[in-house]
């Protein structure tokens, strides 16, 4: 990689170099939802078309879709960003959502709509294309690939290139289940063991040459049943990744589960037919491939050097005064890269969610600050923003100040997940989206951010049981449900304990159900105990999981030590004291469950 | 009836205003705030404030303003503004609806007019009083009990276009939401027959009915889609220009998106 201080244009701006579009999906599309209004297409055809294109269908309506946009290798352009703030304008409700996988979600789209959003997007080279549905989702890269000090190498190119072979690829079009490739940059960032396919780049020494490879991690995933990946091998050669990856997904579709819509991702064939069964598989799978394939299938990877240019300044403001907060915000959003004098900077969005005006500005910010003209989803509902200058931190902290994105507390605790719950989910019991925002705002207001026993610590909040707020990863998660007095029902979550997904992932342990309006007191709780019990060198993540790995021997043992703390905190009043308990966040009226039909499944 | 139809010209692109402007054969109306005016316009506009017009719209007011502004039948009038067209649809509509038949949209606002480094300056032109007639329009106009009955018919559809969450949150029972963000390019008011027809089409607006549009409060957003909607050669389309405002007022039913909290998504 080349680090130059050239003088940049405004016309020599980065753009995506792969079209990831088909303008002719979008007529398809048109055509096909004309025809299916018109009783000429039945409802589940329509349906599996319609998440083949990446258009799900929206809370107890069918005349709404949300349009999940690909960022494959998380990879984000100025133009995009500019792109999609018009199209949430024009189509959704003026605002976006980044999800946990990559994606960019466009909500509440009038389904006759979703044709034109395609449209637009061919204009910028996206896709929504096998964004949900039984196909390989977007593949995702860590947002510090060619930065994090621990990698071996840059697996981003690898990632690129597998998206692009599997996209509109029909091996892919009709799996038993939907299926997901993670690529990272070292052990201790990403969930390379929450996936169907997981990968960390490495370098093995051969007779004084050094080879790149993988280590492959199958069978991981996070669902209603949560399991953790297996390694297939020491090291998987690059030139067998895409042999790998081949078999693995032909394994799937070959044997996977059909039928039984709640065991039918890989994680439970990997279960039942045993590891070291699916791992010769695997293998003879892999020679098979590799004996068939290897003279014409080759993934493509693109080895050119990303150009990396320090913006020019158009004016010069140096001298200027440093903003408040700006030493909170450098130390909880920014992190060093590889390369000296760069950083890069973490943008946390209120459990993702982000309006027009703030994807423009992006999209300003990016040219103006980015030496890599591009930004980077994160893993957590985030926005990465590398090769920033040193130099160059204070003015974009002004930046982000001015149009409301410069929260600080991107990287610790204080910037929980929450699913989009009940705001659009057929499935959502609790408005899991809306509870991560009040934390992220208590916790704000607490400086809890600052703590740097809590930093490392993550919650992480779904609306129900199936895991797409990642609650199981969590040191402190939770999942949506219902709780009953008498009559009246509350909105209620099951909180686990001690969940991570780096080299020691493991599933976080099953605590007690805490109501939606106990969550923040319950959490504060468990911070209070934690500063009584500590050690002197913990944070709450090492302590926590001494607990749940039954290693820690003060007064607090077990989890079941820290329940019968918190179980007082939790006891309903009654309605007449306080009705305020019986209502979910951001909602006035009496809380009921009521779910539609999932389409995960369909 | 009139001729917007018949030209299908809706907007007026740049290069026809100019040379319009040089050869002194139209008269510009400029609906931004007398401050802003005051301040630089297209060259030859003269003011009409659209609070002004809204202040009384009745339509002896109104003529007597479009006569002070020196327009008679055959004037071709040129509105522009700096808000996406949607003031400037306004106005436009309250001259055909007292009868005048020329009168378009400038394609783009004033702004990028302006970014364009075209004609402006702030000098207010010298105007001389003319005589405009009274012919009354009542076919483009819809009023709360004319909307009232005509929903209830299979050939009528109702066009609001609020943004999204103001729909879901509430809106006239029977409504389709067509935000007024969807109507535009990044620098034209309107989008492209070509765009507009397909858009429309998608949404099962065709000519076959009889379109009426809403929006909040004084008909502007909704002005501008009864533009985009002319500018597609759809016959019958009429404004419900005093908008959800007076309906709600007028404690008439409406409906909500039931079922989902919403407005958490939107990250204010």
């Amino acid at each position: 990689m080349t680090i130059s201080d050239l003088k940049q244009s405004a016309s020599d701006f980065a753009k995506s170099k792969i079209n990831w579009a088909r303008i002719e999906e979008a007529d398809n599309f048109a055509k096909t939802v004309k025809l299916f209004r018109q009783g000429k297409y039945d409802a589940d055809s329509f349906r599996r078309f319609r998440l083949q294109h990446g258009a799900y269908g929206t809370r107890m309506t069918g005349d709404y879709a949300m349009v999940r946009v690909k960022l494959p290798a998380g990879e984000i352009y100025p133009n995009q960003f500019e792109k999609l703030s018009q199209l949430s304008e024009q189509y959704s409700i003026g605002s976006a959502h980044f999800s946990t996988r990559e994606n960019i979600q466009l909500h509440w789209v009038i389904l006759e709509d979703v044709s034109e959003i395609f449209r637009g997007l061919t204009e910028v080279g996206l896709t929504s294309r096998e964004a949900c549905g039984n196909s390989v989702r977007n593949v995702m890269c860590s947002p510090l690939s060619g930065v994090c000090p621990d990698e071996e190498f840059d697996s981003t190119p690898y990632a690129l290139a597998t998206a692009r072979f599997f996209l509109r690829n029909p091996m892919a079009q009709n799996l038993p289940r939907k299926f997901k490739f993670n690529f990272t940059c070292c052990e201790k960032h990403g969930m390379v063991r929450m996936v169907d396919v997981g990968l960390i780049p490495q370098i093995r020494e051969m007779d004084g040459t050094s080879q790149r490879g993988f280590k492959i991690f199958l069978g991981g995933g996070l669902g209603n049943k949560s399991f953790v990946g297996h390694q297939l091998e020491e090291f998987t050669p690059e030139e067998d990744l895409l042999y790998t990856s081949i078999a693995v997904v032909r394994i799937f579709d070959r044997l996977g589960d059909r039928k039984n819509l709640a065991r039918n991702r890989m994680r439970y064939l990997v279960n039942d037919m045993g590891w070291e069964k699916f791992q010769n598989l695997v293998f003879k799978e892999r020679a098979v491939v590799r004996a068939t394939q290897s003279v014409i299938t080759k993934l493509e990877v693109d080895h050119t050097p990303n150009e990396i240019k320090r913006p020019i300044r158009i004016t010069d403001e140096s001298g200027g005064t440093i903003p408040d907060g700006y030493a909170r915000w450098f130390k909880t959003n920014t992190v060093k890269q590889t390369q000296s004098d760069y950083r890069s900077v973490f943008i946390t969005l209120e459990a993702g969610d982000v309006t027009a005006s703030q994807l423009n500005a992006l999209a300003d910010i990016i040219r103006e600050f980015s030496s890599e003209g591009k930004a980077r989803c994160g893993f957590v509902q985030n926005v990465a923003l590398r090769y920033v200058h040193e130099g160059d931190l204070p003015r974009l902290y002004s930046k982000l100040l001015e149009v409301g994105l410069a929260k600080s507390g991107a990287l610790t605790m204080t910037a929980p997940i929450g699913c989009s719950g009940t705001t659009s989910c057929n499935l959502a019991l609790t408005n899991s989206h809306r509870l991560a925002k009040e934390i992220q705002r208590k916790f704000l207001e607490l400086k809890l951010d600052e703590d740097d026993d809590l930093s490392d610590s993550s919650i992480k909040i779904s609306g129900c049981p199936n895991s797409c707020g990642q609650h199981g990863i969590a040191t402190i998660g939770f999942f949506g449900g219902g709780g009953r007095v008498g009559k009246d029902m509350y909105p209620n979550y099951q909180m686990s304990l001690g969940g991570r997904s780096d080299g020691d992932t493991m599933l976080g342990q099953t605590c007690l159900r805490v109501p939606a309006k106990r969550v923040i007191t319950v959490i504060l709780k468990i911070i209070e105990i934690f500063k009584q019990n500590k050690k002197s060198d913990d944070t709450l993540k090492s302590w926590i999981h001494r607990i749940v790995s039954g290693n820690e021997d003060s007064d607090i043992k077990s989890i079941n030590d820290i329940k019968k703390m918190l179980d007082p905190l939790i006891i309903p009043p009654t309605k007449e004291d306080d009705p305020d308990f019986y209502l979910d966040y951001g909602s006035d009226t009496s809380y009921h469950t009521k779910t539609g039909k999932g389409e995960c499944a369909a | 009836m009139c001729c917007l139809i018949e030209s299908g010209n809706i907007t007026k692109d740049i290069d026809s205003l100019r040379s319009e402007i040089r050869d002194k054969s139209v008269r510009v109306i400029d609906v931004r705030r007398e401050d802003d005016y005051k301040q630089d316009h297209i060259s030859t506009a003269v003011n009409l404030p659209l609070a002004n017009l809204l202040s009384d719209d009745n339509p002896e007011r109104v003529l007597k303003l479009v006569n002070s502004m020196g327009i008679d039948d055959e004037t071709p009038v040129v509105v522009y503004d700096d808000t996406f067209g949607a003031l400037a649809s306004r106005v436009a509509w309250t001259l055909e609806y007292l009868g005048h038949s020329d009168v378009t949209l400038l394609e783009t606002t004033y702004s990028h007019w302006k970014s364009l480094g075209l004609e402006n300056d702030s000098q207010t032109p010298e105007i001389q009083h003319k005589e405009h007639s009274m012919n009354l329009q009542p076919n483009i106009l819809a009023t709360s009990d004319y909307l009232e009955s005509a929903k209830t018919r299979d050939d009528v559809i109702l066009i609001d276009n609020r943004e999204r969450l103001n729909f879901l949150e509430q809106h006239i029972p029977g409504a389709i939401s067509l935000p007024y963000r969807t109507l535009a390019t990044k620098d034209k008011i309107l989008r492209s027959k070509e765009d507009m027809k397909r858009l429309l089409e998608n949404r099962g607006v065709t000519g076959d009915s009889e379109i009426i549009t809403y929006c909040g409060s004084v008909g502007t957003l909704s002005g501008l889609a009864y533009y985009a909607l002319k500018s597609v050669g759809m016959p019958n389309a009429k404004l419900y220009v005093r908008s959800f405002k007076e309906w709600k007022n007028l404690q008439k039913p409406t409906e909500k998106q039931e079922d989902a909290n919403y407005w958490d998504l939107s990250a204010e």
